[in-house]
């Protein structure tokens, strides 16, 4: 009866979500304050069904009801209580209810943060995402139920892929979906301004700090995703341009365009146009990912159960979002290139060529995703692109923005600026050519490494000599506005990362060797030694761990215990053992015995010495820190209710 | 004109996504196993599942055409599958070779015992290695190999009746055409 319930309050919710689209922009039209106020309510009470919904299928999993077929196929008896509440988002089915969750949390957060704009303006907005979670619902409802009966129940479940048993899937997911799909209040706030058509800079204000709080989560979850792939899938890699990533990395890449684009449209009222249209790639692209990833059109060795029709529904709701929000731009984008006018060495400039290498390096990597798609239309055969395409583009698009990063602060709004430019380029050049120098030693003359180096110590100086400006120039309370403090966290860590990638990219050592019980091999420095392999167990799993010790100089450093681990249901997973370190990780990951019958005998061990490379995470939650402050800055509160007594309600 | 575009170079994309979901439906998963069709099967020596005394060969196999399937006592989709083997796969006429995969011997030969044995022959790759082989992606799938050994049919993912009807019994006539 419970799981029923589930299916109530996700029909229930639709219809509420319906009312929420519906009644609000049709008051906004017609200027009727009464319908216009049914958003809110209907924002809440939807809110309220999709978390009874999300609640009953987590009850369901808790309660071991197997007659959920989503429940059967993704746990069983010995899955631990953790695992089973995880499991919700394990598998298609519910990772929708938990975009539709999510998609709740911030129509309700936008409900409550949005008491001083004016009331056309937010009917129009939470009516937009009204309409976002129609399409959305009714998916669910109709081609992906979580909460389908099969009837008679079987004894015990299957189980949730090994790979997603991992303490990084509790915040993974959520948090790469509250990046994801926050980008739906820009698009909102584009929508009802064109709608509206009060496309000034008002509108842009007040989404600013909703587009930054979403980008901010959308890093986050980047970059957990990328140390969950290095820590759990065995390969010590951090990042592979594989679809479901690039899925997240494409509305980042355009999301790092519209927080710079919207910050010139704000304050100088420049590219009004260009900032509508970049909010509604940004959440295009998110919607095109969750299309890629879900319709099974590109991964087609996974699309055991992908579904045609859900690919074709999936395709219709891009159809008529996506399309449609082009169409409406198409109609009401604003006519006139407005705006103060700005000389060519401006912030202004900087920004615009920052934008379109953003923007270029998101169709680049778009198209390499959808080359096998383009080689089967065009009858090319079976093709794909993989790392050197990515790799190669996205570093020739990348440099010139590393290249630009520690101008930006320094440039002024629209008036050119040559004698701290100067300044500046040379106090960063100098670092960068004392730190190449320095690398040359360090990294034995090794290219990238040594470009790494420079590149960092370019942007650490550029970006730290702006903060010492602002310290000496600034009286004390007025130096870091929010806004600028989390600029330059954001692009300090730029800094980092690039000397994360570059050092642990061109110093790695891997090596995959065989060792017997007591032999010894020696990478980067540190001694491994192979003490055998011990048998082991967990909850829902058996398996054999190995004991590795590391040593340098003699001295231990660590003793490994890297797990090969059979699960109840029979997949197997390794379980890598990981020594981190500021400078360097140790990385070991168990193979098989040489010799089935001898697990006394040799094994095949794989052995990674990684320097740096929790610097590109480090790197990741400086920009996530940047994103998250910024969103703070005074400014946008403050200003905010000014602007919106300037807007007549229409 | 410049601001439709946006719009044009999106129905250019959406175009793309129609036809990949159309080419997916038309062509399945076989395009992937191409490389294995009308190959020789790959060696493999094998226990019979309960009996590791007796084993089965590639060799051993040679003069009849098989279909041999790869299951798991950890596979729920084999549940599902299981009945169309039971049922409509015996009626085939081919020998029917079990082929368990990564699985603990003694759950292999309960979950039979719960749910039938529609093989002739049941063997056990307990490490999953001879399946690597075989190229297999998981369980269930399903290969027709012809009485010379060579692989004439792959089918991955759960066998329906009606992918028996349309794909599997046409490959079955086709082979005995060609022995005439």
């Amino acid at each position: 009866m419970i799981p029923e319930l589930g299916q109530f309050a996700l029909i229930l919710a639709l219809l509420l979500a319906i009312a929420q689209g519906v009644l609000p922009i049709v008051g906004a039209w017609r200027g009727n304050a009464a319908l216009m106020a049914v958003a809110r309510p209907a924002a809440i009470g939807q809110a309220i069904f999709v978390s009874a919904a999300m609640a009953i299928l987590i009850y369901a999993f808790l309660s071991f009801d197997f007659s959920v077929v989503f429940v059967a196929d993704n746990s069983n008896l010995a899955l631990p209580w953790y695992y089973r509440v995880t499991a919700v988002w394990g598998a298609h089915e519910g990772s929708m209810l938990l975009w539709v969750f999510i998609l709740n949390v911030w129509t309700v957060a936008l409900a409550a943060f949005s008491r001083h704009l004016p009331q056309p303006f937010v009917a129009r907005v939470l009516g937009v995402l009204g309409w976002l979670a129609v399409g959305f619902l009714a998916f669910i409802l109709f081609t992906s139920n979580p909460f389908l009966r099969e009837l008679p129940m079987p004894a015990d479940g299957g189980d949730l892929n090994p790979v997603l048993q991992d303490p990084g899937m509790t915040f993974h997911p959520p948090v790469l979906y509250m990046g994801y799909v926050g980008f739906s209040v820009a698009f909102a706030f584009s929508i009802a301004a064109l709608l509206g058509g009060e496309l000034e800079q008002a509108w842009v204000r007040w989404a600013r700090p909703w587009t930054n709080v979403a980008w901010a989560f959308l890093t986050g979850g980047i970059v957990a995703g990328s140390w969950w792939a290095y820590a759990e899938l065995g390969w010590g890699g951090w990042w592979f341009w594989d679809p479901v990533e690039n899925a997240s990395f494409m509305p980042w890449l355009v999301g790092v365009a519209l927080i710079h684009a919207q910050a010139v449209t704000e304050k100088r009222g420049s590219l009004p146009a260009w900032t509508v249209l970049l909010s509604l790639f940004a959440f295009s692209l998110s919607l095109l990912g969750t299309f890629l990833v879900r319709s099974g059109v590109l991964t087609s060795v996974h699309a055991f159960a992908s579904d045609p029709r859900r690919g074709l529904y999936i395709l219709g709701f891009l159809i008529v979002v996506i399309g449609g929000s082009l169409a409406l731009y198409a109609v009401r984008a604003p006519k006139v290139a407005g705006g103060k006018p700005f000389a060519v060495l401006s912030r202004e400039t900087a920004i615009m060529v920052a934008n379109l290498l953003f923007a270029t390096a998101a169709a680049m990597v778009l198209l390499g995703t959808l080359f096998p798609l383009i080689g089967d239309a065009l009858n090319l055969g079976k093709i794909s692109v993989g790392p050197p395409y990515f790799g190669f583009l996205f570093v020739l698009l990348m440099a010139p923005v590393v290249l630009l990063l520690p101008f930006g602060p320094y440039l002024r709004w629209g008036r050119g600026e040559g004698k701290s430019l100067t300044t500046v380029a040379l106090r960063a050049g100098i670092a960068a050519v004392i730190c190449a120098v320095a690398g040359w030693f360090f990294a034995d003359g090794r290219l990238r490494a040594i470009a790494g180096i420079a590149g960092a110590a370019w942007v650490a100086v550029g970006t730290l000599s702006y903060v010492a400006k602002r310290w000496r120039e600034m009286p004390r309370g007025r130096r870091f506005p929010a806004e600028m403090a989390g600029m330059l966290l954001a692009h300090f860590g730029v800094a980092v990362f690039l000397m994360g990638v570059m050092l642990s990219e061109s110093l790695s050592i891997e090596r995959d060797t065989r060792l017997a019980p007591g032999q010894t091999e020696t990478i980067g420095g540190y001694t491994f030694r192979f003490d055998g392999v011990q048998e082991s167990a967990g909850p829902n799993w058996q398996g054999d761990q190995g004991v590795v010790t590391v040593m340098r100089d003699g001295a231990t450093v660590h003793v490994m215990h890297p797990q090969k681990r059979v699960y109840t249901r029979g997949q197997v997973q390794t379980e890598s053992s990981i020594d981190a370190g500021v400078f360097r990780d140790l990385y070991v990951a168990l193979g098989e015995p040489m010799d089935a019958a001898h697990v006394d005998g040799p094994w095949a061990l794989r052995l990674y010495y990684k320097p740096f490379i929790r610097w590109i995470w480090l790197g990741g939650l400086f920009m996530t820190l940047g994103g998250f402050v910024a969103a703070g800055e005074r400014r946008f509160r403050a200003k905010r209710a000014a602007a919106a007594n300037q807007v007549v309600p229409a | 004109m410049t601001r439709l575009l946006p719009l044009f170079a999106f129905l250019l994309l959406a175009a793309l996504f129609g036809f990949g979901i159309w080419y997916n439906t038309k062509h399945d998963q076989q395009e992937i196993v191409s490389p294995l069709i009308d190959r020789a099967a790959p060696d493999f020596d094998l226990p019979v599942l309960g009996d590791n005394s007796r084993r089965v060969t590639k060799a051993s196999l040679l003069g009849k055409p098989y279909l041999l399937n790869v299951f798991g006592s950890w596979c729920i989709e084999c549940v599902h599958e299981h009945p169309v083997l039971m049922n409509e796969a015996r009626a085939l006429g081919v020998t029917l070779v079990g082929y368990n995969y990564k699985d603990d011997p003694a759950d292999a030969s309960a979950w039979i015992a719960k749910h039938g044995n529609p093989f002739d022959v049941i063997v056990a790759d307990r490490d999953g290695r001879g399946a690597l082989d075989f190229g297999v992606y998981g369980a269930p799938e399903t290969f027709l190999v012809d009485a010379h050994g060579f692989i004439r049919y792959k089918h991955v993912g759960p066998l329906t009746p009606d992918d028996l009807a349309r794909e599997i019994r046409p490959a079955i006539d086709a082979l005995r055409r060609e022995n005439r």
